[in-house]
């Protein structure tokens, strides 16, 4: 393939998103943690305390169960690569990169799915009880998850005539600050989704060591060392890439056009305000509310998915 | 006189807690156990001692109580093969106290569990540590344990093991749960991964040494259990420590139960994910052990109570930071409570889980604040209110609905109670220099009990004394022994991950328990 002049920028722009979701990704969930804490009175460990966390894991050896398959090894990889790409291809510092237009929003759900079937299968693997408790009950959130999420997808799709993410995205940015009572509904469906996906309260808690209430951490409890590292990076991207989503969708302003360099530092800037206050709000809601009891969730899952239905008909109800 | 039973004599025991002692046969353990079942009593504890050296054999022994006292039953048994009539079908508690005598010295019942339950392979099966003729290294032994759980069988049933080894770092014990996707149909609880043979220690030790070491059976309920110990021989003794000391020992009580609960608090926010009230708890429980450290130098209060008096006196100048602590302490939980109960997703989580009814709890002896927060209205610093709680009038917190909610609630009341004891024993301390009237030596072949009303709820601690008056066997006893059989019901159809949090509003000791 020959690189043209056009689109050598591209490849820049998208190498230092690549970069930058990867390296920043473990910050933002350091920033949350750390806003919890203070919102708790605790001091807190520091916003660079998941580096920590991921160097120490790094030079650990790894225990893995005896009957461990194949399956088991390779999962941190995938489920690492999977939120890498996602993270990668959704357009938060500049609209039309490269790898945008290597999925739409579908496959993106797609790359989420992947991972988290992997996730599942590898708990089964070793055929403890937390493993499977907790794949199980992953599976019960994300089943409901997922179409929620579409929904809201779909709403901005409707709204931008395409499922590209570029598209959906300049579209939204170019526009001067237009209310849209359907993305309204969508974003609130969205939050639901983000909570639920990243294993948040009150669905799920991060921070928990009670195993019997564990959902994601259930999934990991025989991870260690250098597979664990990988997963805990891979949450840390995921929350990421759901913040990216969640500001490409309904808070695009201030994006770059590809090869405008000179727009590129403000809209990392930009950026980074917009995920430091969305870690805020995230750290907030966790303050605020108790995780709910299991059965619960369907509900509260449901709610999401009829926010993003009704925006949905909003937007054939009102065009808008 | 407690009971009336033909034949049976009963002679009261000297000391703080309301007690008598007899002698029985075989053939009346059964119905006298069924008399005071039916009157509304309970059992309180049951254990073995090995009197062959001095008498015929082993002698079982067996606490029960009802409103008018503790009755201590002395049923002598055997030398060789000692048996007894399995009381466990009146009282259910009893169950696995047999399994732990039996363990222990090989007095053997005819209940229908025959398993073992302190013992996990690290003695041969056959030897009793118990026994004044226990060989250590010659019971060591290689087998495996073998423990053969209830199974559940049906469709798409199947187990979780949980434990000893935890995800975080808390005792150790084994939960072994059958379920149906998320529902309990059974749990099963397994115990004794924390024996470490601390009745065995008491045997050679002084009694400033036992007082010790009654102190770290379980390290949250140390003021309870020192306090029980100091009891039981002064009961033997025949003595009654100086006034000023008991008025301290209530008030290292009182913190005890303050230091506890507000702990317990916390963590039963932060089992439902709301860290905020756990930080918010600790920063209170924090200032009541900076304070103990300050005033009582320990911030667990340990050794502070030892058998005749007191060890640490409260100065003048303490006076005043308790009674600040009691206004702060007042106000933060005050607003704490608040939260707690005006935020609807909390009390989501605690409304009708774990849910224990007031009928079952009588009839398993659910005890303490457990029983407490369903309807089982018992205090002994209210039924037994010994001094200095006979002049302090504690009001008793009661719930009907035995739910999680339910020990909150009682938790906040107990908390609240325990500052108004507080104030008032520092506002009605009188001055006095003598702290101690010091136990050396107690008198040969004696008997004495103690009976606490720890946080957790009754502590109690029995000490047998051999000819010459040392300590020949200690038996200290935690209300977990009557509570966790009852965890196992509170659990039964509610969801797995709501285990914790039932487990937590309970939160029994293991080390208390496995001894």
């Amino acid at each position: 393939m020959i690189i043209n002049a056009v689109q050598i920028p591209a490849v820049v722009f998208q190498l230092t998103q690549l970069l930058l979701v990867v390296l920043a990704a473990p910050l933002l969930t350091g920033w949350v943690n750390q806003c919890q804490a203070w919102l708790q009175n605790r001091s807190g460990a520091g916003v660079l305390q998941p580096y920590r966390v991921l160097h120490k894991l790094f030079l650990k050896d790894a225990v893995i169960a005896y009957n461990a398959s194949w399956l088991f090894r390779v999962t941190p990889y995938v489920v690492f690569g999977c939120m890498w790409l996602a993270a990668t291809i959704i357009p938060i510092i500049a609209v039309d990169l490269p790898f945008s237009r290597a999925a739409d929003v579908i496959a993106l759900v797609g790359v989420f799915a992947l991972a988290r079937m992997f996730g599942a299968l590898a708990a089964m693997d070793i055929g403890t009880a937390f493993g499977t408790m907790g794949a199980r009950r992953e599976m019960m959130v994300s089943f409901l998850a997922e179409p929620a999420l579409l929904m809201v997808l779909f709403t901005a799709s409707m709204l931008s005539h395409s499922t590209q993410l570029p598209y959906i995205v300049s579209a939204f940015s170019r526009h001067q600050f237009m209310l849209y009572p359907s993305l309204a509904f969508a974003a609130l469906a969205f939050l639901i989704v983000l909570l639920a996906e990243n294993a948040r309260i009150p669905v799920d808690n991060p921070n928990t060591h009670l195993e019997l209430t564990m959902i994601h951490e259930a999934m990991i409890l025989e991870y260690s060392a250098r597979h664990l590292a990988l997963i805990e990076w891979a949450s840390s991207l995921k929350l990421f890439a759901y913040f990216s989503i969640g500001i490409a969708l309904f808070l695009p302003y201030g994006i770059a056009e590809v090869g405008h360099w000179s727009a590129l530092p403000l809209s990392i800037l930009l950026l980074l305000f917009k995920l430091a206050l969305a870690g805020v709000g995230l750290a907030l809601f966790e303050a605020l509310s108790a995780k709910m009891r299991i059965f619960r969730a369907p509900e509260f899952l449901g709610t999401a998915f009829l926010l993003a239905v009704l925006g949905l008909l909003i937007h054939f109800l009102l065009s808008a | 006189m407690p009971i009336i039973h033909p034949g049976l004599q009963l002679t009261p025991l000297h000391g703080a807690a309301p007690a008598w002692q007899g002698f029985i046969g075989q053939d009346d353990l059964q119905p006298i156990c069924r008399s005071v079942c039916d009157s509304g009593g309970r059992l309180v504890a049951l254990w073995g001692s090995d009197e062959r050296a001095s008498g015929p054999g082993f002698v079982l022994h067996l606490v029960l109580l009802n409103e008018t006292g503790l009755i201590c039953l002395h049923l002598p048994l055997s030398a060789v093969q000692p048996a007894y009539p399995d009381v466990s079908e009146i009282f259910p508690a009893a169950g696995r106290m047999q399994r732990a005598a039996y363990d222990l010295l090989g007095i053997a019942h005819n209940g229908t569990d025959q398993r073992q339950w302190l013992r996990h392979a690290a003695w041969r099966s056959g030897s009793f540590p118990l026994c004044k003729d226990f060989d250590a290294v010659q019971s060591r032994t290689d087998e495996l344990d073998n423990y053969p759980f209830v199974q559940v069988a049906g469709h798409g049933v199947h187990e979780i093991a949980v434990g000893p080894v935890h995800a975080g770092i808390i005792e150790p014990g084994h939960f072994r749960f059958s379920v149906v996707g998320e529902k309990v149909l059974r749990l099963e609880e397994r115990f004794g991964y924390t024996h470490k043979g601390i009745e065995k220690r008491f045997e050679s030790m002084s009694l400033g040494q036992g007082a010790k070491l009654a102190g770290r059976v379980s390290g949250d309920s140390t003021v309870a259990y020192a306090w029980a110990y100091a009891m039981a021989t002064e009961s033997i003794a025949g003595t009654t420590p100086p006034d000023r000391a008991l008025w301290l020992r209530a008030l290292f009580l009182e913190r005890e139960r303050i230091a506890n609960h507000l702990g317990d608090l916390g963590f039963l926010g932060n089992d439902v994910a709301f860290s905020f009230g756990l930080t918010q708890f600790w920063i209170l429980k924090e200032q009541v052990l900076r304070n103990n450290a300050a005033l009582f130098e320990h911030r667990y209060l340990m050794d502070t109570i030892c058998p005749g008096g007191v060890s640490v006196d409260l100065a003048e100048s303490g006076k005043q930071i308790l009674l600040e602590e009691c206004a702060m302490l007042e106000r933060e939980a005050h607003l704490l409570r608040n939260i707690y109960e005006e935020h609807a997703s909390i009390q989501d989580r605690y409304m009708g889980t774990g849910y224990v009814a007031p009928k079952l709890a009588a009839q398993l002896g659910l005890c303490g604040l457990a029983g407490r927060a369903s309807s089982q209205v018992w205090d002994a610093r209210v039924q037994f209110a010994c001094a200095p709680y006979d002049q302090l009038d504690v009001r008793i917190a009661v719930h009907h609905n035995g739910d999680v909610a339910a020990r909150v609630i009682v938790r906040f009341d107990e908390l609240f109670e325990s500052l108004r004891l507080q104030r008032k024993i520092v506002s009605k301390l009188m001055p006095s220099d003598i702290l101690m009237l010091p136990l050396e030596k107690l008198p040969g072949n004696g008997f004495g009990l103690g009976l606490v009303e720890g946080w957790r709820g009754e502590v109690m601690v029995a000490i047998h004394t051999d000819a010459q008056g040392n300590l020949a066997r200690v038996h200290p006893h935690d209300p977990s022994w009557q509570n966790w059989p009852v965890l196992e019901h509170a659990i039964m159809n509610n969801v797995v991950p709501d285990f914790p949090l039932i487990n937590k509003s309970f939160n029994l000791s293991y080390s208390g328990h496995d001894l």
